[in-house]
């Protein structure tokens, strides 16, 4: 992280309303790191799922909106946090690639787009553009003792020759991160794989089978959290917990938090800045215990 | 000069797109043309006994075919010219079929572009001259490398039938995969009791001289006369001292050594013969794990071994042999089924490829022949099979079927009800291949003898659950999703090339596809030789094969090898350049050019001249095109010759 970062941001509709926490807690944390976000301005909503199901030059035209303006601001990388708006901002790029198709999408905007933005992952450049090793020296509360499962969701990493980011069926890029900022990083299996999504409203029955997965295969492996990196993943899992239960039979009670979120705690972030009271099922539980730990921890080593 | 032409319908091949008697008609307008016909088979017999009747009758000094291409039947109506009493060199062919009908379906278009061909084939033929070969002798003796079961069969076919046979195996013993495997399918009969006689037929066998733990380094020469150099890599053991009496494994202190041969099921000792049955039985140090290479201190094989065998300051010898012919038996390798990130990419002890499993199941391998989990030891219940992991699946570049895993699967899942009675066994697959002869009869008999589930789907992914195995895929003849808890998963990996095999063809100067298998000469007549004359192919190092079909070409090929070497000369091929001396002005760029080393450069009193090597001459040609004064020609394609043709094309 040699010269300032600064990159055009694009919060994304849930970012205002369902996953407040996300986007404040991606904001403080780049404050801390001294990355710079610059809104774009008038930006408008990706298309999310409606739009793709109904047509791909709308679809590519809802997103390729937002692009032109990164374009207008003179900036070549836009960055969310949201994988789903990120995969309708690359899937539109890779599919204007081809000449017809970004004349029949640009036919339907006002100010034409280049296509000369690349969209990326909050993930993505917290973990390649500032890297593993500047972020464990900005560490001043370090996550130590904590048991967490790293989820990136179905669609941050695949398809692979979209996303272009990390293993698709085994990513790294998140466990990298909260095993730098000290926490104890369990293998998940479930990673990559789909917590109902959409179907939440649907079918609820879909949702409480997969996120109920999820959650069993996340305490196998001895986590008491999950960090993710999707509002919808995020809802799936933590709003849900309730349903899921009552349909499962089953008793999760695990926190279910962003991993900015978590960032935000190791960087020293004022608490009140990274929306914590904002997901459902209470992550002061799992903190304690992995202060206590970390304390027990320390007490055996400065006896030894 | 009085020439005869041929053009063939080859059935309707041809003629449906091409009007062959109009092309024989205008093909008796052009210079020389005495006699021009259509034939329908003109390479069946009365194809053939009409041209060698025609070439009487009418007195014909040479003959155009115009017919498939030369690589198909060049070599067929050579030899009918040659029964007609003419020089084999004065034919010419016109390739009407893979050049024309084959590839447009305008008839007039077509009927032109054939007679135009045929035209080119007469200017040609006009200045062509009779070509003599010359004989030279043949080293009567035979290069196998790779001593896996198509190797062993090739190198005792030969010896047996009287050559010297020379083998060469890049590892410490011969036996290949199939020394690796518990049983064998359709019969079930135990792999190394079959194989095992054979590996000691080749110890004990007079005439063959085995270089194990070597590899092939550079090939020179040409049928009849190769030359080998080979790097016998360092053992640090004197085998001719070393008895394989073992001691030294049961001293070595390094005990976590890559076991090779129980594919890392297990470890091994640093000093080590990889198995009881190994031949030849030598031991040999792995210095990446030995202590006195790591630390420069320990020397304890040295101490206890009884005949004083060791040597810690070997280094790799080279040596050269003279071979005659080449057999290549170089086998497979397994796909690497750590790509597949949803299984596992590798990091579950419990999902293993099926050749580890093959070690787990024999009773001389690591786990004496009793099922245990790599991860536990825990004896499993639930056993799952996937098949095509790495086969027919272009998301990895393996789009080929590599033919053995379907009936390898089926054998392993009557074992595993063997070994344990009270196991279930499940097999994902995509189709079943069992072509062979009581093959399917035996995949039957693993689901309704044994009661192996057979689940028809691919597997989308396997992850730990506890400590089991949760796989989950698709069964497409319910149309639903399955989940099975396994304790066990054995991937059915398929098959690649041997690592190294494009280097070795390159050496060999024989082509392969671009997986890296070796080329045939010919897929369906020419199936054991290459394009290059003298190397030949066995087993799997051409394609996925099993024990059957690899231990078949191991003795086709050596049948090949020995009906080269019944022929008392070899002939070579006229077909290659010469200098005219005079013309020469000793600038040496063909000597600088040729890939084969064929040109040298003499004083010619006092003057610098190229000469060319004939029977190392391959008749490439770039010399030719090189030379600035056009004083190296090329013989059957001479500049003359080649022109003619321009002209022939060019003015019509
Ligand atoms: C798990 C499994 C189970 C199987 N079970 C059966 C079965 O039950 N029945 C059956 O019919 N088939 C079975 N097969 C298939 C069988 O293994 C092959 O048919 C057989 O091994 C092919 O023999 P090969 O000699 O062509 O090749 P290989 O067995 O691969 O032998 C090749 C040899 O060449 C050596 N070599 C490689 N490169 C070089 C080099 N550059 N220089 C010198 N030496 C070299 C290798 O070290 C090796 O010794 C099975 C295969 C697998 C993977
Ligand atoms: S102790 Fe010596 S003779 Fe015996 S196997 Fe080892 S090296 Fe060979
Ligand atoms: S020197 Fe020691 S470590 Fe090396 S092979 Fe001999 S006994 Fe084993």
């Amino acid at each position: 992280m040699s010269q300032a970062l600064t990159y055009a941001y694009y919060p994304g509709c849930s970012g205002l309303g369902t996953s407040r926490e996300y986007d404040q807690s991606t904001r403080a944390v780049c404050d801390a790191l001294g990355i710079g976000l610059a809104d774009i301005p008038d930006w408008s909503c990706c298309g999310s799922s409606p739009a793709h199901t109904v047509d791909h030059v709308l679809s590519a035209a809802l997103a390729a909106r937002n692009l032109a303006k990164v374009e207008a601001m003179g900036r070549d990388t836009a960055v969310t946090p949201c994988p789903s708006c990120l995969t309708n901002l690359r899937t539109a790029s890779h599919r204007m690639a081809d000449n017809a198709f970004r004349e029949r999408t640009n036919a339907l905007l006002d100010t034409p787009c280049r296509n000369t933005v690349t969209a990326k992952s909050v993930l993505q450049i917290l973990a390649e553009d500032v890297g593993l090793d500047a972020l464990a020296r900005k560490v001043v509360k370090p996550l130590a003792g904590l048991r967490v499962a790293a989820y990136y969701g179905c669609i941050m990493n695949r398809p692979p020759e979209v996303m272009r980011f990390d293993d698709h069926e085994n990513p790294m890029a998140m466990d990298g991160i909260l095993a730098a900022l000290g926490a104890d990083v369990r293998p998940f299996p479930l990673k990559v794989e789909c917590c109902g999504a959409s179907y939440g409203v649907a079918r609820r029955d879909i949702v409480a089978r997969l996120s109920g997965r999820l959650l069993a295969a996340a305490e196998d492996v001895g986590a008491e959290m999950v960090a993710t990196a999707c509002p919808l993943c995020q809802m799936n899992l933590d709003l849900r917990q309730g349903q899921i239960n009552s349909a499962g039979g089953t008793s999760h009670h695990m926190p279910v938090l962003y991993f900015t979120q978590l960032m935000g705690l190791a960087l020293g972030v004022p608490e009140e800045r990274l929306g914590l009271d904002k997901v459902c099922v209470s992550p002061r539980g799992a903190l304690r215990a992995a202060a206590e730990r970390a304390a027990a921890e320390t007490a055996k080593g400065s006896k030894a | 000069m009085k020439i005869g032409v041929f053009v063939c319908h080859c059935g309707s091949n041809i003629e449906a797109t091409v009007d062959t008697a109009s092309v024989a008609g205008t093909a008796r307008a052009f210079p020389d043309v005495a006699y021009a016909t259509d034939v329908m088979y003109s390479c069946s017999e009365p194809g053939q006994d009409g041209i060698i009747q025609a070439v009487r009758e009418k007195g014909l000094d040479g003959v155009v075919v115009a017919s498939c291409s030369p690589r198909m039947h060049e070599t067929t109506f050579r030899r009918a010219v040659e029964r007609a009493g003419l020089n084999r060199y004065m034919l010419e062919m016109a390739n009407i079929r893979e050049h024309v009908s084959w590839i447009g379906k305008d008839r007039e278009a077509n009927t032109n572009k054939a007679a135009e061909l045929v035209r080119l084939a007469v200017e040609k033929l006009r200045r062509n001259r009779a070509l003599f070969p010359k004989s030279f002798d043949i080293t009567r003796r035979v290069l196998v490398i790779g001593g896996g079961v198509a190797g062993i069969q090739a190198a005792l076919d030969c010896a047996d039938g009287g050559l010297d046979v020379v083998l060469v195996e890049k590892t410490s013993s011969i036996g290949g995969k199939m020394a690796k495997l518990d049983k064998t399918f359709p019969t079930v009969d135990c792999s190394s009791c079959i194989l095992g006689p054979k590996m000691v037929d080749v110890a004990q066998h007079e005439r063959i001289a085995l270089h194990a733990y070597a590899e092939v380094e550079e090939i020179g020469g040409y049928v009849g006369n190769f030359e080998v150099k080979i790097r016998k890599k360092a053992t640090f053991v004197d085998w001719s001292l070393c008895t394989g009496c073992g001691l030294c494994m049961e001293k070595c202190p390094s005990r976590k050594s890559h076991d090779a041969f129980n594919e890392g099921v297990g470890l091994t000792t640093a000093i080590n013969i990889p198995f009881p049955q190994a031949i030849p039985k030598k031991a040999l140090i792995d210095a990446r794990f030995c202590r006195q290479f790591l630390k420069g201190k320990c020397g304890v094989c040295a101490k206890v071994c009884p005949s004083g065998a060791i040597r810690y300051e070997m280094e790799d010898e080279v040596i050269t042999e003279k071979v005659g012919a080449i057999v290549t038996a170089t086998g497979f390798d397994l796909f690497d089924h750590t790509k597949y990130g949803e299984y596992g990419g590798g990091r579950y002890p419990d999902v293993i490829t099926s050749l580890q499993y093959e070690r787990l199941l024999s009773a001389s391998g690591p786990t004496g022949g009793h099922v245990k989990r790599p991860s536990d030891g825990r004896e499993p219940r639930t056993v799952v099979f996937v098949q095509c992991v790495g086969s027919r699946d272009t998301s990895v570049d393996r789009p080929y079927c590599s033919g053995f895993c379907c009936m390898y699967t089926a054998k392993q899942a009557i074992l595993t009800k063997d070994h344990i009675p009270e196991s279930q066994s499940y097999v994902f697959y995509m189709d079943i291949r069992a072509p062979g002869k009581l093959y399917d009869e035996f995949t039957r008999r693993a689901m309704e003898e044994y009661g192996a589930r057979y689940v028809r789907g691919r597997v989308a992914m396997i992850y730990p659950k506890g400590d089991r195995l949760l796989v989950r895929g698709a069964d497409t003849l319910m149309g639903e999703q399955v989940e099975i808890e396994a304790d066990l998963v054995v991937l059915a990996v398929g098959a690649e090339a041997a690592a190294g095999s494009p280097a070795l063809a390159e050496k060999l100067r024989i082509s392969y596809d671009k997986y890296g298998f070796f080329m045939e000469s010919h897929p369906k007549l020419r199936p054991v030789e290459t394009n290059t004359a003298g190397v030949y192919l066995a087993g799997a190092c051409q394609g996925p094969k099993d024990i059957p079909s690899s231990v078949g070409q191991g003795s086709a090929a050596a049948s090949k090898v020995l009906g080269l070497f019944s022929r008392q000369k070899l002939e070579s091929d006229p077909q290659i350049s010469q200098v005219n001396q005079r013309r020469c002005v000793g600038c040496g760029k063909c000597a600088l050019t040729c890939p084969f080393g064929a040109v040298k450069m003499i004083d010619v009193r006092g003057e610098p001249k190229a000469e060319v090597i004939e029977t190392v001459c391959q008749g490439c040609g770039i010399c030719a095109v090189t030379c600035p004064q056009g004083a190296v020609q090329l013989e059957h394609f001479t500049d003359n010759q080649i022109l003619a043709e321009v002209n022939a094309l060019c003015q019509s």
